[in-house]
């Protein structure tokens, strides 16, 4: 196939065929001997709109419903989820974004399921936690109603045709439709206890988001009791006002994912929701790592002279901050000296969870926390799966695995 | 060091790209402007494989005397782009092109007669 390059230039590159691209994984797995390790990506993407035909219909109200399904039946006419610009592909430099079309699978069983299947071998993930990908959008639609109708439909498109044919080695934290506090309550109680259902996702991506609202209490509430766990993804919005002054994608990119988390996660902790929810586990996902030290210092510096704007707190910022969960990617890796103290402050071997992220452009293979060299070897083994086996209850997949996950003190059973 | 048979230099043209193996050894072979250039197809960053992604030739941001901007335009030299990330490395020196102290092991190529040879 042809990708277009400089002038217009015509490059020829081979089909896409995930196995073969990610080859050199495959390699990393075996020399690594990753298959005697757990290992849990809590990260992961599919294209849902690719799924589109099925996921609509499962919408519930008729009227919102044919709005979409005309609006897809034309091409053109309109789009079901809010964009903003952006060039994740680099134009064409990460060939799987525009040769994502070419690669074959079997019709007969789910193409994500498929495609899935092939990067996790390759790259020795055990498990897998499937998030959208245009639907982390879904916060800046200005209906708040079809908020909750996609994440509705997703929700159970997930659960009743996904999960099912990923042979156990995929699991999910649902879309909470967060605009909407009544509709987010009815996914927990009616999707909560359905297979495969770890926990539940907030996209950050929202031009207001007052996770502090009393409207969302009794569902954090919820969520705890069920033993599940509360997760903010976060993505980039170019067309933020914020992000308006950056003329380049990688500024808008670069600064959005950290910027969202370290937004949430200020409001979460100044306004006392750890000593609220001390059961609840909170993970922060798809900012990297290096935002968190630095928001550490600034609330334990600003706490000690503001006590009074945050009386429910019993300890410094940071304290509840290690507390919580933190996914790797994308993980800054340029100076090995500043991780080290990331992994120190942020108490790594037990809050940090390793994440992939592909297929996306910046994804992390395991091996870069594996040959991380400060690393103890519990550290390794629970970043990449032990701490999320405990958290999802997911069991090891054969011998090797469950005696490590013994050896470094992780393994329960289920 | 051995010699492995690439291929005909006259089946060759300017831009195409051919991997070999070498036991362990992965080599990207590229023609370029009438020339064979030979690197190490495991990236730097992860260890992607480098050499099979796009060809593009660099960026460069034009100022003008007084510092303004012209904007983004394409050069002559020619990049290669892991197809993992986009770690873009220099199609004549193999170096990374923000990084030039991070440089893909180059190899050389022979060609006999017809016969391109890579050096391993």
């Amino acid at each position: 196939m042809d990708l277009i390059s400089d002038r217009g230039r015509r490059v020829q590159v081979e089909e896409l065929n995930t196995t073969k691209l990610l080859a050199h994984a495959a390699k990393q797995t075996r020399d690594h001997k990753f298959d005697e390790v757990l290992i849990v990506d809590v990260d992961a993407h599919h294209y849902e709109n690719e799924n589109f035909g099925e996921i609509l219909p499962f919408m519930e109200n008729e009227v919102l419903k044919q709005l979409v399904l005309s609006s897809r039946a034309k091409a053109g006419r309109g789009s079901v989820l809010p964009s903003t610009p952006g060039f994740q592909d680099m134009g064409g430099r990460v060939t799987r974004y525009p040769l994502r079309s070419t690669e074959k699978t079997d019709p007969a069983r789910l193409r994500d399921a498929q495609l899935g299947e092939r990067w996790m071998d390759a790259m020795g993930v055990d498990y897998s936690c499937l998030f959208p990908t245009g639907m982390l959008n879904v916060g800046l639609h200005p209906q708040k109603e079809m908020e909750f109708e996609l994440c509705w439909a997703y929700n159970r498109w997930v659960t009743e045709v996904a999960l099912p044919q990923t042979d156990g080695r995929m699991f999910t934290q649902l879309s909470l439709p967060f605009g909407d506090p009544e509709g987010s309550m009815r996914c927990v109680e009616t999707f909560g206890h359905r297979k495969g259902v770890g926990g539940w996702m907030v996209t950050t991506v929202r031009p207001k988001m007052p996770v502090y609202d009393n409207a969302y209490m009794p569902i954090y509430r919820a969520i705890e009791e069920r033993g599940q766990t509360l997760a903010f993804h976060s993505g980039p919005s170019w067309g933020d006002h914020t992000f308006q002054s950056c003329n380049r994608f990688i500024s808008a990119h670069a600064l959005g994912f950290s910027w969202y988390n370290i937004l949430h996660l200020t409001n979460w902790v100044v306004n006392g929701m750890n000593e609220r929810f001390p059961k609840l586990p909170v993970l922060w996902i798809e900012a990297g790592l290096a935002w968190i030290p630095f928001v550490m210092q600034r609330l334990d510096h600003e706490f000690m002279m503001r006590p009074s704007e945050c009386p429910l707190l019993k300890r410094k910022p940071s304290e509840y901050m290690r507390e919580m969960f933190y996914s790797s990617q994308p993980m800054e890796i340029q100076d090995m000296d500043a991780l080290e103290c990331t992994f120190r402050m942020i108490d790594a071997e037990n809050s940090l969870l390793y994440a992939s992220d592909y297929p996306h452009w910046d994804f992390d293979l395991p091996s870069t926390i594996w040959d991380l060299p400060f690393l103890t070897d519990k550290a390794r083994h629970n970043i990449l799966g032990g701490t999320a086996h405990r958290l999802f209850k997911l069991p090891p997949r054969n011998e090797a695995q469950k005696a490590n996950l013994i050896k470094y003190g992780n393994y329960r059973e289920f | 060091m051995a010699e492995q048979f690439v291929g005909k230099a006259s089946e060759f043209k300017d831009g195409d790209r051919q991997i070999v193996r070498i036991g362990e050894q992965e080599i990207g072979i590229f023609k370029h402007e009438g020339e064979f250039y030979a690197y190490s197809n495991f990236c730097l960053h992860q260890g992607g494989p480098a050499c099979e992604g796009l060809t593009i030739a660099r960026v460069e941001e034009r100022l003008r005397p007084d510092k303004t901007s012209m904007g983004l335009h394409f050069t002559q030299d020619m990049n290669f782009v892991c197809p993992w990330h986009g770690y873009e490395y220099d199609m004549k020196t193999g170096e990374h092109v923000s990084n030039r102290k991070l440089k893909l092991r180059k190899y050389d190529v022979v060609q006999k007669g017809n016969d391109v040879y890579v050096v391993a």
